[in-house]
């Protein structure tokens, strides 16, 4: 396959989300303008303008009219996705790390970095239907066990039930959002053992996956929390991703962008790897970046996935047939 | 090209033209034959060069129906939205977006199917001797044999470059070089000369060395490929090579193949074996390929 590479951020890419269709493509990065492109072709159709620090994730709703977006700027914004208009601007005082909608794009989990003397915490808010009546307060605020610890990712569980969290702590927790108490955590065992980096839901939302920086992904059962897969690989991941059409997870890292420069880019392993979903199996890798893959997302109909790395490309990648029939 | 149309040609003139007046009359009509059954579509074209002389132009194409792409309505209209943000007023030539001019391919960590060939490959000796070009198949990164080829290897990005490469045969029995008298980093020994090259083949013609045991099947069915004639054959012996000759246009068996036994004896005892054999509802016919000297 060629890849098609997008170069429109200067700085390295943090993460990459396509919307429900899979027409529609955005992508975050260090530098402060979240960029939309079209999937097929990897065009370049418009920039959200208005943030003033790197952008960390994204969340578009189901209908792809509205997106979020959260910033070190401390804010989370959201967006009217047709004309990059600032629609609305969630202040924090601390850099907003992860976005994510809830199923009916009515509610949205946000979580802040501990800064200064603030600790990290979950927040959860109201999306007003109408951007006129929207208000700041949060419906609901989580705080972490340890507030010292970042909270990397959370995302909205199986009909807005939980909220799932990962983070600095390398435990996974599950949260009910009625009460705000917390119902589960991975044990010490079973977890990661190091700082968790990306969490991916499957399409169902039956079962998720984590990368940590330990070598390791894992899948786990949505409602019960149960280690069904370990994915081991030599390198730090950065970035997990799930195929919606086959039995596949990508894993995308590589080593630490601090110690790059130190060695030779072909002994950094910088390939979104492919690995069977059930046999635990490595089926392949896909290189490319001249630097660690911090972010990976799967078109919604299988068919391309697109990688964004250290290096401020973001490769979308349409698979040749072979891929399909690929057998172990 | 007839005179008379030359003399048209030359008379004619651009500034004498009518607005509605047309070239046509000077050539034939463009003409579109097929796409017929294979997909192959014809198109003639006539022209006149800049010398005035007319010119035929055969265009043959294969046309072939992709997959419709599905959009759905929603996608479709998003298609048509402004631009806006910096990519509103990005000029035409910014380049953002570039098709990669490398070939990315998924990279297996084994090639499938490995294990067998290399377990058959060390089992038979005989089969080693014959094959030849076969067992030479040695990565010289990983010294893994019958895997893949040194360039195909996947840890040849870890290994050491080319230029302290050391002339090291890669394992004792597939190296044919260490034996050799004369033979070191200095001198260059022709394959041929080469110790355990097969002498009998009198060297010089590369060719021949695939003739050997060269077995021709004919009135194959157009449905059979290189696998079914490998499993019709290999019961006989050792069989290095299995080619069924395919068309290009129509990519159907031509109805005939070749088989490469290693040992001579293999080969005519499938010959007497198989030929007027029945296969698929034809009568095979199988023979030397090559008029054999004796």
């Amino acid at each position: 396959m060629r890849p098609i590479l997008m170069k429109g951020h200067e700085r390295p890419l943090t993460f990459l989300r396509y919307n429900r269709d899979g027409d529609l493509l955005f992508s975050c990065a260090k530098d402060h303008t979240p960029t939309l492109w079209y999937a097929d072709n990897g065009e370049r159709h418009g920039t959200y303008r208005g943030h003033n620090g790197a952008v960390w994730s994204c969340d578009v709703s189901r209908d792809s009219s509205r997106l979020i977006t959260g910033s070190a700027d401390q804010t989370a914004k959201i967006w009217e996705v047709k004309t990059g208009r600032q629609l609305f601007s969630f202040k924090f005082g601390s850099p907003a790390r992860s976005v994510d909608f809830s199923v009916g794009d009515k509610l949205a989990v946000i979580t802040t970095d501990p800064f200064m003397e603030r600790t990290s915490a979950i927040h959860v808010k109201r999306i007003a239907e109408d951007p006129e009546d929207q208000i700041d307060d949060s419906v609901l605020i989580l705080q972490n066990p340890d507030g010292k610890k970042r909270i990397n990712r959370a995302v909205w569980g199986p009909l807005n039930e939980t909220i799932v969290s990962g983070g600095e702590d390398a435990v996974i927790r599950v949260w009910d959002t009625e009460t705000g108490k917390l119902i589960k955590e991975s044990n010490e065992e079973e977890g990661h053992k190091k700082t968790i980096t990306s969490l991916c839901k499957a399409a169902d939302d039956s079962h998720f996956i984590t990368g940590s920086l330990d070598k390791t992904a894992k899948l786990w059962d949505m409602r019960t929390l149960t280690l069904i897969k370990t994915y081991t690989t030599g390198v730090p991941v950065n970035a997990v991703a799930m195929s919606p059409l086959l039995n596949h997870v990508v894993l995308g890292g590589g080593q630490d962008a601090s110690a790059v420069t130190t060695t030779d880019h072909r002994a950094g392993k910088f390939e979104a790897k492919f690995y069977d979903k059930i046999l635990q199996e490595e089926i392949g890798g896909v290189k490319g970046h001249f630097g660690p893959i911090n972010a990976l997302a799967f078109n919604p109909d299988g068919k391309s996935f697109s990688s964004g790395g250290e290096d401020g490309y973001v490769r979308l990648h349409h698979f040749d047939s072979d891929y399909f029939n690929i057998k172990i | 090209m007839t005179i008379d149309s030359q003399q048209k040609t030359s008379k004619f003139r651009w500034g004498e033209m009518d607005e509605d007046d047309d070239l046509d009359f000077l050539l034939p009509p463009r003409q579109v034959i097929g796409p017929d059954e294979n997909g192959v579509k014809t198109v003639i074209e006539y022209k006149f060069n800049d010398e005035g002389n007319k010119v035929k132009t055969t265009t043959r194409t294969r046309v072939r129906k992709l997959a419709s792409a599905r959009l759905n309505k929603r996608a479709m209209e998003r298609r048509s939205w402004p631009k806006f943000g910096d990519a509103a007023n990005e000029d035409t030539g910014s380049r953002l977006t570039m098709v990669s001019t490398e070939e990315i391919l998924m990279e297996r960590p084994r090639a499938p199917g490995t294990k067998a060939d290399e377990s058959k490959a060390a089992g038979d000796s005989l089969s080693q001797l014959g094959k030849g070009g076969a067992v030479l198949m040695v990565c010289r990164t990983c010294h893994k044999k019958g895997d893949h080829w040194t360039s195909k290897c996947p840890y040849k990005d870890l290994a050491v470059p080319a230029d302290v490469f050391i002339d090291k045969p890669p394992t004792g029995e597939a190296s044919t070089t260490s034996t050799a008298p004369g033979t070191g980093k200095a001198a260059y020994v022709p394959p041929s000369m080469r110790a355990g090259a097969d002498r009998n083949a009198t060297g010089s013609d590369m060719r021949r060395r695939n003739d050997e045991n060269s077995v021709r099947v004919t009135n194959l069915s157009e449905d059979t490929r290189e696998a079914d004639l490998m499993e019709l054959f290999h019961p006989f012996g050792a069989v290095t090579r299995v080619y069924v000759a395919i068309d290009q246009k129509t990519s159907m068996s031509r109805g005939f193949g070749f088989v490469n036994f290693v040992s001579r004896e293999d080969a005519q005892r499938a010959i007497n074996k198989l030929n007027g054999y029945g296969y698929d509802n034809l009568i095979l016919r199988v023979e030397w390929a090559t008029p054999r000297p004796t």
